[in-house]
């Protein structure tokens, strides 16, 4: 049974299936969308608003990442409060910790400020909150600075979902949540870590690396996880 | 269990009540028993039995009576005399003038302190006479323990109705014909959300009752839940029969015990009755509820972030689409309904749903439950038939604003919610009236505000309460709450500049539509709703470093005005 069905993209018809999401058909009709708690290979949860579009029809700015396209349905990608909106949402990831890159060992190749330059983000209009957080150093391959956190949540879910070890949950809550290993327990000392990396390669800041990394050098690689969800995938 | 047996016990307690010359309710809600209500049940109780006269007066416990911060409360049936602030020393004088004979004790009569006592029936006082009773019905005039008063005043006989002459069909279109839209702030139609429900095929479905209740000064749901707990389960069976669901969850915060507690023993009494479980009624519907009980995170309450919680994860909303109807909890379609919600859906039965809609407002049928707090003379739990006048509420029921005062504004829907100012006081409360000022309809808090109140203070209280309650999950919400709670201290400390004042503007409309749930969408509606309607007192605190209600400290001290 085909069910392929049209919908519009900034005013390309281009052609969708059903349970394909927004982001999904943008990608294959070669629209781009911002995202940045997206990861292809794991859950998606909606949470850093970058991807959001307009659906005609709806006051509701919608989530491309998680949201399943209709027949018929509008999409606009690219409009101006979109964009100013978007702006927002990074000054805001800016704005919430300590993000100072010509520090960081993953400067040149963040994607947060990757999405900033793309996005013409230059400068912070609010002011920094920088609350206190620590660095933890205890794991022997790797380290977590819970300064540059922005709390997209993905290394919780590919350590879940594709390693299978969930060392990795949130804890607290609103602006006062963290990333915590175990029961709130030094990375270090975690019993359920495997030490397997993938975490900090789908990081998309400078908050997890590998500590034989120099400063500006760092190389993270997040498609090796979309690759081997990929490969299981097929295996069978 | 069928409709003889459930008749016959009906029947009984009629018979026994009726043997008593008098009814005494002693108000056993958690507000009358903070204030030591079960002291005073167990004086009267003890008093009526020393003396002799156990067969004359019957002793009882109550749900609440609305009037909380008056109690402990006790109504005397069938006079219908409402006595306040009763402790045991007053038990005697009762039993001897007013049960025994028929004085009324004036300086014990409802309000008598505030000058406004001449009421020696209840219900001629304006506090009631104003009120329309659906849901709290029975609160105050049944005991919440025991499954044999409420089938008395006709309970469970709606289920029956439902289970042996109506399709499922036939259910939802009474309930569509009602025009009810649910209670917990939304105002989503109830009958359109059970339709969804009802269209998805699938041979597991869910229907929860939603008792979170998070907003602060709301205590409607608990009320209901305290003193009419079978009103609700009743709702729950004919939601779960309406939409082909088994099971039924309650849904209830830990800070609630006595809600739990009445809950559960409610469920157990319905099972041993055979009105929950296997083939009730001895059809073959099936049903059955169970209590899940929440940490109290406000977050909880939003659909999502409750079913997660109830399968065990961190209680964080995802975003909507799917919709629970479509996908809920354990993936399977799922009804989310609000205690009052449920609790109107027995008497819709049982009186039809072109009766509920004669209440109330066209577009907003019935009643609504609030918890009436604030500057105001009678705080407490009031119900209302939609479409009432706020000036009515607040100065006819509400008894006016205390100290001879003046009225500022009236706050609904708590932190998701607004102000509406004076010159609005006579704009009919409803749904769309409400959310036409800016301001939402929300569960049922309405807090009045006087002249002493500081409208940018309100506004920081609330936008405090969002940032400390957002769960952190998304970044317009759990950064955005952040940075508007420090410009609204800034400016309530006189240290902000009108430059503060726009990034507020531009921070407020962005959560508003880039937040992924329903507490960031509102969380800017207080600040909003105040900017809209008293912006001057922004302006004084920041240009002239002036708090114009006094209430601001200012950490400058120029122009310090008390
Ligand atoms: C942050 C937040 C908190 C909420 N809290 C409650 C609550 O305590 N009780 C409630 O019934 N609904 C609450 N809701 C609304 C529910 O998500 C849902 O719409 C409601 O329970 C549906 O019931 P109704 O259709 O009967 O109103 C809340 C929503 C949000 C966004
Ligand atoms: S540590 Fe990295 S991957 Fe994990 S939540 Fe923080 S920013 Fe995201
Ligand atoms: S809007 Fe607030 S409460 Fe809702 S998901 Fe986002 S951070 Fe959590
Ligand atoms: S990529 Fe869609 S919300 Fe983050």
């Amino acid at each position: 049974m085909s069910t392929k069905y049209s919908v519009t993209i900034d005013g390309k018809t281009v052609e969708a299936g059903p349970k394909q999401t927004i982001l999904d058909v943008c990608k294959t009709a070669g629209v781009d969308i911002m995202t940045l708690c997206y990861l292809e290979g794991v859950s998606n949860v909606g949470a850093c608003r970058l991807c959001l579009v307009e659906v005609e029809g709806t006051q509701k700015l919608l989530p491309a990442c998680t949201t399943t396209v209709a027949p018929n349905q509008k999409i606009q990608t690219n409009t101006d409060k979109l964009k100013q909106y978007r702006k927002m949402t990074l000054e805001l990831f800016f704005s919430e910790r300590n993000h100072i890159c010509s520090v960081c060992v993953a400067n040149n190749n963040c994607q947060l400020q990757n999405l900033a330059r793309e996005a013409g983000v230059d400068h912070i209009r609010f002011p920094y909150i920088f609350p206190e957080a620590h660095t933890d150093a205890s794991h022997k391959e790797f380290m977590m600075d819970h300064n540059r956190c922005i709390l997209c949540t993905r290394c919780v879910r590919v350590c879940d979902e594709v390693e299978g070890a969930h060392t990795w949950d949130v804890m607290g809550r609103g602006y006062q949540s963290r990333i915590i290993s175990d029961f709130d327990q030094p990375w270090g000392d975690s019993s359920t870590c495997t030490s397997c990396g993938k975490c900090v390669e789908v990081c998309p800041v400078g908050a997890l690396w590998p500590k034989d990394a120099m400063l500006g050098h760092l190389k993270k690689s997040p498609e090796m996880v979309t690759e081997l969800v990929h490969k299981r995938k097929h295996r069978s | 269990m069928n409709i003889t047996e459930l008749n016959q016990i009906a029947e009984t307690v009629r018979q026994k009540k009726s043997e008593f010359k008098k009814c005494v309710y002693v108000c056993t809600g958690a507000g009358c028993i903070s204030s030591g209500s079960l002291e005073t049940l167990d004086a009267m109780k003890k008093a009526v039995k020393e003396s002799g006269h156990e067969k004359d007066a019957d002793i009882r416990p109550a749900g609440c009576m609305g009037p909380c911060v008056q109690g402990p409360l006790v109504k005397i049936i069938p006079e219908d005399k409402m006595y306040q602030k009763v402790v045991p020393e007053n038990v005697k004088t009762i039993l001897d003038k007013s049960l025994l004979a028929d004085e009324v004790i004036s300086s014990l009569l409802l309000f008598s302190e505030k000058g406004e006592g001449g009421f020696s029936k209840a219900a001629d006082n304006p506090y009631y006479r104003k009120q329309n009773k659906i849901v709290l019905e029975n609160c105050g005039s049944i005991n919440p323990e025991s499954i044999e008063d409420y089938i008395s005043i006709g309970g469970y006989s709606a289920l029956y109705k439902v289970l042996t002459s109506m399709s499922s069909e036939d259910v939802i279109s009474e309930i569509k014909e009602s025009g009810i839209r649910g209670r917990g702030g939304a105002g989503y139609p109830t009958a359109m959300k059970w339709k969804f429900v009802h269209d998805h095929a699938s041979a597991e479905k869910y229907v929860i009752c939603n008792g979170d209740e998070g907003d602060p000064g709301a205590f409607m749901d608990r009320s209901v839940l305290e003193g009419d707990p079978h009103r609700v389960i009743e709702g729950l069976a004919i939601a779960g029969y309406a939409m082909g669901a088994k099971q039924g969850y309650l849904y209830v915060r830990a800070e609630y015990p006595l809600a739990i507690k009445r809950f559960d023993t409610a469920i157990k009494q319905a099972r041993k009755l055979g009105l929950l479980g296997e083939k009730i009624f001895e059809t073959d519907f099936s049903f059955n509820v169970d209590i899940r009980v929440g940490a109290g995170a406000f977050v909880c309450g939003e659909e999502t972030a409750l079913m997660a919680s109830i399968e065990g994860k961190r209680g964080v909303p995802s975003p909507r689409p799917p919709y629970p109807a479509e996908s809920g909890l354990w993936g399977k379609p799922t009804a989310i309904n609000n205690v009052e919600t449920l609790a109107n859906i027995a008497p819709i039965i049982q009186r039809g749903g072109k009766w509920f809609s004669a209440i109330g407002s066209r577009k907003s049928t019935g009643t609504k439950v609030f918890a009436l707090t604030g500057t105001v003379n009678h705080t407490g739990l009031i119900e209302v038939p939609m479409g009432m006048t706020m000036r009515e509420i607040i100065f006819d029921i509400g008894g006016g604003i205390p100290g001879g005062k003046k009225f500022k504004a009236a706050q609904t829907g708590g932190p998701s919610g607004g102000c509406i100012p004076e010159q609005y006081l006579d704009t009919p409360v409803d749904y769309d009236s409400l959310t036409g000022l800016g301001s939402i309809m929300g569960s049922g808090g309405l807090i009045v505000m006087d002249e002493t109140s500081c409208m940018v203070d309100v506004a920081r209280f609330f936008m405090e309460f969002c940032m400390d309650e957002s769960c952190g999950k998304c970044v317009p919400c759990r950064v955005g709450t952040k940075h508007m709670y420090d410009f609204l201290t800034r400016i309530c400390e006189g240290e902000a500049a009108m430059s503060d004042l726009e990034q507020l503007k531009q921070l407020a409309p962005f959560v508003r539509d880039t937040s992924l749930c329903g507490l960031g969408v509102t969380a800017p509606n207080p600040l909003l709703s105040t900017l809209r309607y008293f912006h001057d007192e922004y302006i004084a605190h920041i240009t002239q470093k002036r708090c114009p209600a006094g209430v601001c400290k200012m950490t400058s001290g120029v122009g310090h005005v008390h």
